[in-house]
């Protein structure tokens, strides 16, 4: 199989989807090695779910072709669920079954027998942290809890292909790096993942390349570091205490930065991209001194997805076109 | 396995899932069958002096098969509200995602509710009974008679069912579905002889097909009496092979337009 796609476990050609008169895909490709992760990187309405959709079999695409497994998804589709597992960005588990009774229920689903699935559901169970609650219905279970097993759920069958639809959307930041260390822990075993993700930390943290896509199309590619020297590094942000300050922080960081420096006057912040780290923020602090700025905060951080998209694009990732957030929910 | 072992298999499956949810949530079989108790109670005693019948039968004997159809109808409209449930809560695009039989899920709901809908009859017959009800035919004829019931309400499950997928929010497919429900139930045999209906009504409810199921009931558990009046429409002469039509009609109509909707939907 590996001989037909080259050593790629999903192929993307060409992909094209509308929803009526609005195109949510158009033209998008993209491979991902077997045994890698692809992070799936965009903003809300950028075209994720659909991708994630239509390789799972769910949707159909309008034109161009995707193959799961050396398999067609739309010539060949019951074969495909039997090779892949999705966990969609509600999780998707049944309430009122517990936790065991969920995972037992999707074994026997993927055609497992009666002790396979059980012995399987009790080794997952133990694996993301649910035995204790494996007894109890799904109703009491945290957000984080049920995202898990939901997880869980779609790897009962040891898929070779593991799609998972921002799978920390909505978890506190806790249990966003607890389900970090789960992925990562996927990954170790050779399971190849699609990973969609409005967070490049997440994507940064759990794969080995990113496609970018906004607008239903690819607007960028490459590894992470590849991602971030296109971007450009760290982000020195400065909040001021007045717009005044603002712009004289502005005129006196300006030497340091390698882009224009970008000024937010309602929040009175400064982001200006830099390298050269904590000594760059001691130098940029120098150059306040005196100046008479009142600076009510500063710090470096890492770049977003934001940084990323105003890079790409010139536009910022929140900025939604009004029609573009329905597309991650078709009908 | 063949591919009709794998349906069944899978909607076994589904239906152990959907009955455990009844198990987990007691209050759903309670109210599904306080209900219809309180119906044969409110018919019984507060209409049943005022409503003419012909000589020889009690109200109980007349309400009853009257009770156990409305119930079963109503009680299918469950299924449509479930399934959009099901839809809400992403658990269909799972269902649809993996390598299972393209029916069992629709399958597996609507032989769930058929289950319930089996509980409720044996409430409502055993509550009957107190009330002064009498099964006088033989065993088989009643054992005809709650096989039609059920077979009627599965049929109209499937109807629910492509409500649901396509109505998609639990609350609305409930307020539909009673819009349609509701008129069906009444404008019918159910609680009063049809001889008291205005013509224009009267013919739609000779027709309609839950004056059929109420007809055939009350025939196979032999609460007709012989001095009733022989119905003037076909459908009433006729009405267990009527019942049987309908249903099969329902279900040769609404089995492969559900299961279409299915294999289209998805989550919002």
């Amino acid at each position: 199989m590996s001989t037909a796609t080259g050593g790629n476990a999903v192929v993307v050609e060409g992909l094209v989807k509308r929803f009526g008169d609005f195109t949510a895909l158009d033209g998008v490709d993209l491979t991902v090695p077997e045994g890698t992760v692809l992070g799936l990187l965009g903003p809300n309405g950028a075209g994720k779910t659909t991708v994630v959709r239509i390789l799972s079999t769910l949707l159909q695409a309008d034109a161009g072709r995707a193959t799961v497994a050396g398999l067609d998804v739309a010539t060949q589709a019951a074969q495909v669920r039997a090779v892949i597992g999705l966990t969609g960005q509600y999780a998707a588990v049944d309430e009122y079954l517990t936790g065991e009774e969920n995972l037992e229920m999707v074994g026997r689903l993927y055609r497992l027998g009666k002790k396979e699935a059980r012995s399987r559901a009790t080794a997952l169970l133990d694996r993301f942290d649910l035995s204790e609650a494996a007894r109890r219905p799904a109703k009491t279970y945290s957000g984080g809890m049920r995202r898990r097993l939901d997880i869980a759920a779609s790897l009962i069958a040891r898929p070779r292909v593991l799609f998972l639809d921002e799978p920390t959307t909505g978890l506190d930041p806790r249990s966003r790096l607890g389900m970090w260390e789960f992925i990562a822990d996927l990954v170790s075993d050779g399971t190849t993942i699609l990973l969609t993700t409005q967070y490049l930390e997440e994507a940064d943290r759990l794969a080995d390349a990113m496609v970018v896509i906004d607008r239903g199309r690819v607007i960028a590619r490459g590894t992470a570091d590849e991602l971030k020297a296109q971007v450009g590094g760290e982000r020195l942000e400065l909040t001021a205490g007045s717009v005044e300050g603002l712009a004289r922080a502005a005129e006196l960081l300006r030497p340091l930065a390698l882009e224009e420096p970008r000024q937010d006057t309602q929040t009175r912040r400064l982001t200006l991209p830099v390298t050269g780290g904590a000594a760059t923020l001691a130098d940029a602090l120098r150059r306040l001194e005196g100046s008479g700025v009142e600076v009510l905060d500063v710090g470096l951080r890492r770049p977003d997805l934001d940084d990323v998209f105003l890079t790409l694009t010139g536009r910022s990732a929140e900025d939604a076109e009004p029609g573009t957030e329905k597309q991650e929910t078709p009908r | 396995m063949s591919s009709l072992s794998h349906t069944v298999s899978d909607s076994l499956v589904i239906t152990r899932r959907n009955l455990i949810k009844v198990k987990r949530v007691p209050d759903l079989i309670v109210f599904a069958t306080l209900s219809p108790i309180m119906f044969v109670l409110l018919f019984r005693y507060v209409f049943g002096g005022a409503i003419n019948l012909p000589d020889g039968i009690t109200y109980a004997e007349f309400l009853l098969p009257g009770i156990f159809a409305q119930t079963v109808v109503f009680g299918s409209t469950t299924t449509g509200a479930s399934i959009a449930e099901d839809l809400q809560k992403g658990l269909i695009d799972r269902f649809r995602s993996l390598p299972m039989s393209r029916a069992a899920v629709l399958i597996g709901r609507t032989v769930a509710d058929l289950g319930l809908n089996a509980i409720s009859i044996v409430v409502m017959a055993l509550t009957g009974l107190v009330v002064g009800w009498r099964i006088t035919s033989s065993v088989p004829e009643a054992i005809g008679g709650f096989l039609l019931l059920l077979l009627f309400a599965f049929a109209v499950s499937w109807m629910m069912a492509l409500v649901g997928l396509l109505v998609r929010t639990p609350e609305v497919v409930n307020n539909a579905s009673f819009i349609v429900i509701f008129p069906l139930t009444f404008v019918a045999n159910t609680f009063v002889p049809l001889e008291s209906f205005p013509s224009v009504l009267r013919t739609f409810a000779e027709w309609n097909p839950v004056s059929s199921v109420v007809q055939a009931a009350r025939e196979l558990f032999g609460n007709q009496p012989a001095s009733a009046p022989v119905p003037d429409a076909w459908a009433l002469q006729n009405p267990v092979l009527y019942t049987i039509i309908w249903a099969a009609v329902i279900l040769a109509v609404f089995v492969p337009l559900a299961v279409r909707a299915y294999l289209k939907t998805s989550t919002r």
